[in-house]
């Protein structure tokens, strides 16, 4: 233990805290980008998003069950969740492309429901317990004190995943179209490229995203029906704080609202929910669009 | 599976019943007028969060209640009339609550009222029901229900009480475990009425209390509270919180090791949420009203477990679930003992109750009616299960006595 202190906190302790809200940054980060991904293309606020989370857990755990595999499961539960997305963009959601933001809106949170019910009949109500794999089990020392091993992993993981969404969007050309699409639907489609095809597939994405991130928290709080419900919540305020649309937005604002998380619960634990709720309030005070947001935009 | 199986089909049920309270109101009004006092099924109002985190546990609850109306029904029930039980979901939302319990008692006139779950709520079924004379027999912890302000001549509480609870369990962990304390609690009245109950048993053995950490209810993540209360290295951590809190914030102490240097101790440490929690709880300590392995030593407990393994495919009740079998049974031999329905007479009766239901010794006390009954202090295990829900190792009890609640006059009833 250190004997500098700030605010009456060691330092140890105020720097073990930093890294706590890194790693639930890190879940933050994943969650909001898939959000912001497909609100930033195609204007869709997928309310759905949360209950891809948990159905991503419950593939990934149910795999895990079989295969005893995390890996294979961390592959697999976005690979799931892909293909969920890409059959409910194509029944559900493109029939309601040109009708504003509320149809969409309605309808992703009705399917929100009918997905959290069905999980329900097929598994219960009791949840399945779950927990990080042998090998990223226990806790390591940082320096400055023991951390779990599984969180480090993850902020590592999620730096990976976004390194690689960046370099697909910013570097390949694909990635060009859907950056393209976002800014200007109608032109990308008179030069020619189906534009609903690039929905489909950023659709897909975005709920591979939240598979992913479902399957990765997994171990952090086990698995039940409503564990997506108040990630919605967290993944909206990260969009809304980003800038709704904006990837670096999403990464950034993950990261700080995880920081304020674990900085907030340090000097008042009981104000920690309102206090992601106050710098969403703060920083729509100071810019309205979010911190890197801009009309229409994949930024 | 099975659980998701049986509650469609209660709901069904329920949707079904009302559909058919819909159709015909003439026709039931005739039957109620016939029921009222004589003939007629005895109703009994149950209303639990069936939806909502607590889905788990109620489900559990109508199971053992339906099993308390089926061996009342097979016994012949009471002057020839059976009982039958209104299941409705309270969706853990008192104004909820509040509304379905006013429908029971105004339109589908049922006689007694049992039933509930988390604090708040059954404290307004009970506000619900006292205004209006009815009998509601409380299954879910509570301080609050037992002090004059909120109790009524008709209130009965068949649950422990979070004083009980955390008491049983500081007397049993504190002297064992060690002096320096830290609290990590939700923060609304379940939480502060547990951590009441520890600080009061830890007064014998001078706890010092080094954080009391509130977190609200329902976080998603405790991980952001850990490392200070790691850094404090306490002897005991006491999670006062219920449910999936619990299971999700003993996950997270457990990853961030603090069972190293601390235990881990729940107030209430349910079956349900062991077996959600899987080997995250290994090793945590608490308390609980019922615990199926109570059949080894008491025999209503193997009687109660072998008519629900009976019903229910092999399961076994949980906690909760035994508090909803307990809870409409004490109604029900109350009106033997009566000899009646009527409301003044079901309480006399219900207060002079001596009864041995599943679990050992219970009665209510006059003052407050308060369930006395024993406390079980378990430790949760994940090693050495000769079934998947051996989950708990009994490691002791502390008997039914009125010493272990608090006084009646501390609780504003006039002597």
């Amino acid at each position: 233990m250190s004997a500098i202190t700030i605010g009456g906190f060691p330092l140890d302790l105020l720097a073990l805290q930093l890294v706590t809200g890194i790693a639930l940054g890190a879940i933050y980060v994943l969650v909001g980008i898939g959000l912001s991904l497909i609100f930033g293309l195609m204007n869709v606020v997928n309310f759905a998003h949360g209950a891809f989370f948990m159905v991503g857990a419950y593939v990934g755990v149910f795999l895990y069950g079989y295969t005893g595999s995390f890996w294979l499961s961390l592959v697999a539960a976005p690979l799931a969740m892909g293909l969920l997305g890409l059959a409910v963009e194509r029944v559900l959601v493109r029939p309601l492309y040109g009708r504003g933001i509320d149809d969409p809106l309605l309808l992703t949170f009705g399917l929100s429901y009918v997905m959290v019910e069905s999980v329900r009949i097929a598994f219960g109500l009791t949840g399945l317990p779950f927990g990080a794999p042998p090998e990223l089990r226990g806790a390591v020392d940082i320096g400055i004190g023991y951390f779990p091993l599984y969180r480090l992993f993850l902020i590592g993981f999620a730096l990976a995943v976004v390194g690689a969404l960046w370099l697909f969007i910013e570097r390949t050309p694909f990635g060009l179209v859907i950056r393209a699409g976002a800014r200007d639907p109608q032109i990308v489609q008179v030069l020619g490229i189906e534009i609903t095809k690039i929905w489909l597939a950023v659709f897909a994405l975005g709920c591979a995203l939240a598979g992913l991130a479902g399957i990765l928290a997994a171990p952090l709080q086990g698995v039940t029906p409503e564990m997506g419900i108040p990630v919605l919540a967290e993944a909206f305020v990260v969009t809304v704080v980003g800038g709704m649309g904006s990837l670096a937005g999403a990464v950034l604002a993950g990261l700080i609202v995880g920081i304020v998380v674990a900085m907030t619960s340090l000097v008042a634990p009981d104000m920690t929910k309102m206090a992601i709720f106050a710098l969403m309030a703060l920083v729509l005070l100071v810019r309205p669009r979010g911190l890197l947001g801009r009309a229409g935009a994949l930024g | 599976m099975g659980t998701g199986f049986d509650r469609r089909r209660l709901l069904q049920g329920s949707a079904a019943a009302s559909a058919l309270a819909l159709a015909a109101p003439a026709l039931l009004r005739s039957a109620i007028a016939q029921g009222g006092s004589t003939g007629g099924p005895i109703r009994i109002g149950f209303p639990v969060p069936l939806t909502g985190a607590f889905g788990a546990e109620a489900n559990d609850q109508v199971r053992a209640a339906q099993l308390a109306v089926k061996a009342f029904n097979e016994a012949g029930g009471f002057q020839g009339r059976t009982a039958e039980l209104l299941v409705r979901d309270d969706k853990l939302n008192p104004g909820e609550a509040a509304t379905r319990t006013l429908e029971l008692i105004e339109k589908d006139k049922v006689n007694f009222l049992v039933g509930g779950l988390s604090a708040a709520v059954t404290l307004s079924i009970n506000n619900v029901a006292r205004e209006r004379g009815v009998i509601y027999n409380s299954i879910s912890q509570s301080d609050a229900i037992n002090e004059a302000k909120d109790f009524g001549r008709t209130t009965f509480h068949e649950a422990l009480n979070p004083h009980m609870t955390a008491g049983a369990v500081g007397r049993y962990v504190f002297p064992k475990s060690g002096k320096r304390v830290a609290f990590l609690s939700a923060d609304y009245a379940y939480g502060h009425e547990m951590m009441r109950g520890f600080k009061r048993a830890g007064e014998a053995s001078g706890i010092e209390v080094v954080a009391d950490i509130r977190h609200p209810i329902g976080a998603s993540d405790y991980s952001a509270f850990l490392p200070r209360i790691a850094a404090l290295k306490p002897d005991v951590l006491c999670l006062c919180n219920f449910g999936r809190d619990q299971v999700v914030s003993i996950q997270q102490a457990t990853e961030f090791g603090l069972k190293r240097n601390t235990k881990l101790v729940a107030p209430v440490l349910l079956f349900t949420a062991r077996k959600a929690g899987g080997d995250a709880f290994d090793g945590v300590i608490g308390g609980t009203s019922y615990y199926w392995r109570l059949e080894d030593s008491v025999p209503s407990a193997k009687a109660f477990n072998d008519r629900f393994r009976a019903a229910y495919n092999g399961a076994v009740p949980s906690d909760y679930g035994a508090l909803g079998y307990a809870g409409v049974r004490s109604v029900l031999e109350g009106v033997k003992a009566a000899g009646s329905v009527e409301t003044d007479k079901v309480v006399a009766a219900m207060e002079a109750l001596k009864a041995d239901f599943y679990k050992g010794p219970q009665s209510f006390r006059k003052c407050d009616h308060q369930s006395v009954q024993s406390v079980l202090i378990v430790e949760a295990k994940s090693k050495d299960m000769k079934t998947p829900d051996d989950v708990f190792t009994i490691l002791g009890t502390e008997g039914p006595d009125e010493r272990f609640l608090r006084g009646c006059d501390e609780l504003g009833h006039k002597a």
